[in-house]
């Protein structure tokens, strides 16, 4: 049994809890998302476009990017803090990755309110 | 003041940290699919950038739509969206074992065994029929 000592410094609890709070939310995105494609009268231009610019699945489906981009963001970093100990080139791979996932969550957005 | 404490409290447990690469043949079913959890993700982030461009292909106008077809029915890209569609399922049925670990379901080691064939079949079968209806 591990014993924390309680100094001050937060111990990743939040992110333990959105980690897991994403999550759910991406997998009853999945599954609702899923039967609304298998809705789909035909895969067509028309039909697909149709169902990315309904107001719910937009609304939705941003929350999904936000939730992916975090969810991704606390396990990406987990694995460079397990693999990889250079301090430097563990900072430098964090930095990486937040930039990566921020700039993947305004192109995800852009496709989705354009339309 | 604290650090009198801390040092009261010492030699303290610390989580004990499992190098997987020397672990390796020795990995039970359940670590095995821990770390294909984590390959899973991983292989999602990274290919991430690659999902956007067919979406943003799929989404821009009839004539790109069109282009986004040609692109997936390529044999070596349908291979590719087929990993990743393993690695999504993969992940998702992995992720609700985890989910339920963590609220105490299935912790005692034959449950934890059993739900982890589970999990294998569940997402390798889901991939098949999905992958098949498809294409």
């Amino acid at each position: 049994m591990v014993k924390p000592i309680v100094v001050g410094a937060h111990y990743g609890l939040k992110d333990w809890i959105v980690q897991r709070a994403t999550a759910i939310y991406m997998a009853l995105f999945s599954l609702v998302f899923a039967f609304c494609l298998l809705g789909l009268p035909e895969f067509s231009f028309s039909a697909w476009t149709e169902l990315f610019s309904a107001a719910c699945v937009r609304f939705f489906g941003f929350l999904f990017v936000l939730s992916l981009c975090y969810h991704a963001w606390i396990g990406v970093r987990d694995i460079w803090m397990d693999y990889v100990k250079p301090v430097g080139v563990r900072l430098a791979l964090h930095l990486i990755t937040f930039f990566l996932l921020a700039g993947y969550a305004g192109w995800a957005i852009r496709i989705l309110w354009r339309l | 003041m604290t650090e009198a404490t801390l040092d009261k409290q010492a030699p303290r447990l610390r989580p004990k940290y499992l190098n997987v690469f020397e672990l390796g043949a020795r990995l039970p079913l359940p670590g095995f699919l821990s770390i294909l959890h984590r390959v899973s993700g991983a292989g999602l982030f990274l290919l991430l950038p690659f999902l956007l461009c067919l979406l943003d292909l799929s989404l821009t106008s009839p004539a790109a739509f069109d282009d986004f077809k040609d692109v997936v029915a390529n044999p070596l890209c349908k291979l590719l969206l087929l990993g990743l569609l393993w690695a999504y399922l993969h992940h998702f049925c992995a992720g609700i074992r985890f989910l339920l670990l963590d609220v105490h379901v299935g912790v005692d080691l034959p449950k934890a065994r059993r739900s982890t064939v589970v999990v294998f079949v569940v997402s390798l079968a889901l991939t098949l029929i999905i992958g098949v209806k498809l294409w």
